[in-house]
């Protein structure tokens, strides 16, 4: 029943004024927005954040890293594995500086962050005082937003601001730098309004009918289409779209690493990965097909090779979010602008039913080709050294492709993309962009926070596990469960083997050296296993997986092994090399 | 190729932007040329006939491509409005240029008085001991105007950014409804609506 004017005048329950800090208010804020997690470090001008943060222990949790990237990371884990903003704290000067690597790699893989940073006194801005660095300068370049805030009353309102910008359109981290006196401050408070809409700010594009039109007739007309997909069909939460889109067309699809697992690793429509270390059929195939369908992808240099000679052949649709990703690299001939989850079923009503027997039948060559001269070797060797791959398929084995997979950055990282089995979206967590070694760990931890009913293995070598080892220390205190695996070839193994392949095997500061990695983990409370030998690598995935808690493997694996296929930088896809 | 060649040609493109008024945005959009390193040939920031909102006007000298690239990163910055780019056969743009010279030379000589008059300088002050002119016009009009003024000791010099008007458009208003035929959508707003009450303005 409606009611009247004057009854809704009278019935209506005045909004309660309370006096709140700026501090309550933003962590108040930070609940209304659902946040259950802060990833945060303390420091003098966050004080009086962590100080409210003292009576919010029962309704925020908050997980002290050891490190302020270890921070960023590990929200970056949490966003990724479960779709919601990752919220970080941090202090002034170093503590946000220190922040700056994780906003640039969120900036770069289009994850949510929210983070906040204190300041010193509004008073003392521009004295060069303690602590004190120009956080919003430095962090302009790698933050979708920030904003500086230097009056409490500010900060419901900038807040919800952030965390809209952070998660509509193309999501993205932001930074809010708040002044000492401004957590101090008192104001009335008088509740949360979420933000919804920004005027000069469009989350995403109109969509064009016309294009929708024009890209589904395309599709309806080609011999060889081909779909090349990324994150934004995660992203857009539109993986049921997708997968739809994807049965019907019929078409072979093929996945950038962060566009893995939007449709399970074994859908016969999956045909691999594309770009540097991707599969062979997706990178040959590129140069051959008519039409290709790029979804949420932004050809990356990675992906495409040598730009002048990708896929000169084909007619090109993109579907992004972003007009700015639109003629970026790859000149598309139909942008379908738009969130893919809404421009995907315009498309799915308008394609005609296919197989592309004929077509599929190409890929399936060219998987056997690669199957036989390279993943066989590498993943069922069966004599010599334990191999990269072979560990990632008896993973692969033992978790049936249920696990959640953070990897560092390096060879390792290939491997494991490459053959890491997904049977869910959101699965497979890695530093695709800006190639952040020491992502891998405060990002597992992150990511098993997201998703604390998944099993959330590390993948990282034996470099990009030292650069952040520090974070054992948190999973020590937090008690989180993560299984570490350290696949240790005792070298910086991608920069070693492009000094094989094209510097004439001049190692220069490849070979590094490391600690006892179980003997750090025991230091740390943390259970371990090294293995060296092949039957002991079952076993041993096996305790690890069933372990109560974190554990690390460390598997020693052939020192000088390289990670192909591969198209040398400078060549074509098509120039791909199998050896 | 014939469009490559064509696209690799640098040219001198106006880009304006319309944004809010917001501290640190000057930073972001100047980062996105520093980033390519673009040299900004002139910037000029200054309110538009909008309230709360701002136009910046931004020369650079680029390939038409890398400008269309630059105009829509500039245009994904959350408190951006609108970025237009254009040639100069696409607008009408004028930057201004103020000269000191002793007052005493300009007395004396006659002559000073009829060049100045025949660069359409106009004497803003006059004093005892210095007189400021200011001429408006293209940059070689405005340079040309120093070099005439040099040999009668000229004093200082200052020249403005360049300001900007697009033929094609009948103004801001009309030219945002064109964009918004050309994508039409749920969101379709008229800018004369725009209730500057509640400052309220969408796209």
């Amino acid at each position: 029943m409606e009611l009247s004017i004057e009854e809704t005048i009278r019935t209506a329950v005045p909004k309660e004024l309370k006096t709140v800090s700026g501090s309550v208010a933003l962590l108040e804020g930070l609940i209304a927005e659902g946040t259950e997690v802060v990833f945060g470090y303390p420091g003098g001008a966050i004080m009086p954040i962590y100080d409210a943060l003292y009576d919010f222990k029962a309704r925020l949790q908050h997980i002290l890293v050891r490190h302020e990237q270890g921070a960023t990371h590990a929200a970056q884990g949490f966003a990724r594995t479960s779709g919601k903003v990752g919220v970080v704290f941090a202090t002034s000067g170093p503590g946000a500086t220190n922040l700056v690597t994780g906003l640039a790699d969120a900036q770069i893989d289009s994850t949510p962050l929210v983070c906040i940073t204190g300041q010193v006194f509004s008073h003392l801005l521009g004295t060069d005082a303690f602590q004190e660095t120009d956080v919003i300068n430095i962090t302009t370049p790698v933050t979708k937003w920030n904003y500086q805030v230097t009056d409490a009353n500010e900060i419901p309102a900038v807040l919800a601001k952030a965390f809209y910008i952070a998660k509509s359109g193309r999501p993205g981290p932001v930074l809010i730098d708040i002044t000492k006196d401004a957590q101090i401050q008192k104001i009335d408070y008088e509740g949360y309004t979420p933000c919804n809409h920004i005027r000069s700010y469009r989350p995403k594009p109109n969509i064009r009918m016309a294009y929708i039109e024009e890209a589904a007739a395309m599709i309806n007309a080609a011999k060889k289409p081909f779909i090349l997909f990324g994150q934004g069909v995660l992203l857009g939460g539109a993986e049921k779209e997708f997968q739809a889109f994807v049965e019907k067309s019929g078409i072979p699809a093929a996945w950038t690493i962060l566009g893995a697992g939007a449709i399970p690793s074994d859908h016969p429509l999956n045909v691999g990965m594309l770009g540097m270390h991707g599969n062979y059929g997706p990178n040959v195939q590129t140069n051959s097909c008519d039409v290709l369908i790029a979804i949420g992808m932004r050809f990356d240099d990675r992906v495409t090779g040598r730009l002048d000679k990708y896929a000169t052949q084909a007619k090109v649709i993109h579907l992004d979010i972003d007009p700015a990703e639109i003629d970026k690299n790859v000149k598309a001939d139909v942008p379908v602008w738009g969130d893919c989850k809404d421009t995907l079923p315009l498309l799915t009503a308008r394609v005609e039913g296919r197989q592309h027997n004929d077509w599929r039948a190409e890929f399936a060559v060219f998987e056997k080709i690669e199957q036989e001269e390279l993943i066989s070797k590498e993943l069922e060797p069966g004599s010599g050294e334990l191999t990269m791959g072979e560990v990632i398929h008896q993973l692969n084995q033992l978790t049936k492709g249920e696990a959640i997979i953070v990897s560092d950055v390096g060879q390792h990282q290939m491997v494991a993309c490459r053959y890491a089995k997904l049977n869910n979206t959101r699965s497979n967590v890695t530093s695709g962009g800006l190639g952040t070694m020491g992502f891998g760990l405060p990002a597992a931890i992150g990511a098993k926070f997201g998703r604390p009913d998944r099993t959330v293995v590390a993948v990282i070598g034996d470099g990009g596990f030292q650069m952040t080892l520090q974070e054992l220390g948190t999973i020590m205190q937090s008690g989180v469960d993560v299984k570490i695996m350290i696949l240790n070839n005792q070298f910086l193994g991608m920069v070693r083997q492009w000094q094989q392949l094209f510097n004439e095997k001049r190692y220069s500061f490849v070979d590094i050296t490391s600690p006892d990695f179980i003997k750090l983990a025991e230091s740390y409370y943390i259970a371990g296993k090294k293995v060296t030998e092949r039957e002991e690598l079952i076993p041993a995935l096996t305790q690890m997986l069933e372990h109560k808690g974190s554990f690390v493997l460390e598997v020693m694996v052939e020192k000088e092994l390289n990670v192909f296929p591969m198209v040398p930088q400078g060549c074509s896809v098509s120039e791909i090399r199998l050896k | 190729m014939k469009d490559a060649e064509f696209t690799d040609k640098k040219q001198e493109y106006t880009i304006s932007v319309y944004t809010e008024n917001q501290v640190g945005l000057l930073n972001r959009i100047a980062i996105i040329f520093s980033r390519r390193k673009i040299n900004i040939e002139s910037l000029n920031v200054s309110p538009s006939e909008i309230q709360h909102i701002h136009r910046f006007n931004i020369v650079v000298n680029e390939t038409p491509d890398t400008v269309r690239k630059v105009a829509r990163q500039i245009e994904k910055q959350v408190e951006v409005l609108k970025v237009y780019f254009n040639t100069n056969d696409d607008i009408i743009w004028q930057e201004m240029a103020l000269y000191k010279v002793p007052t005493d030379v300009i007395a004396e000589k006659v002559y000073v008085e009829r060049l100045l008059r025949e660069n359409g300088a106009r004497a803003v002050v006059i004093r005892k001991d210095y007189t400021v002119f200011e001429t408006t016009g293209h940059r070689e009009e405005t340079d040309k105007l120093i070099e005439v003024l040099q040999p009668y000791g000229l004093i200082e010099f200052v020249r403005s950014a360049r300001v900007a008007i697009i033929k094609n458009s009948q103004g801001f208003n009309e030219k945002l409804r064109e964009f918004e035929r050309e994508e039409p959508g749920q969101d379709v707003v008229e800018l004369e609506h725009s209730d500057t009450k509640r400052d309220v303005f969408t796209m």
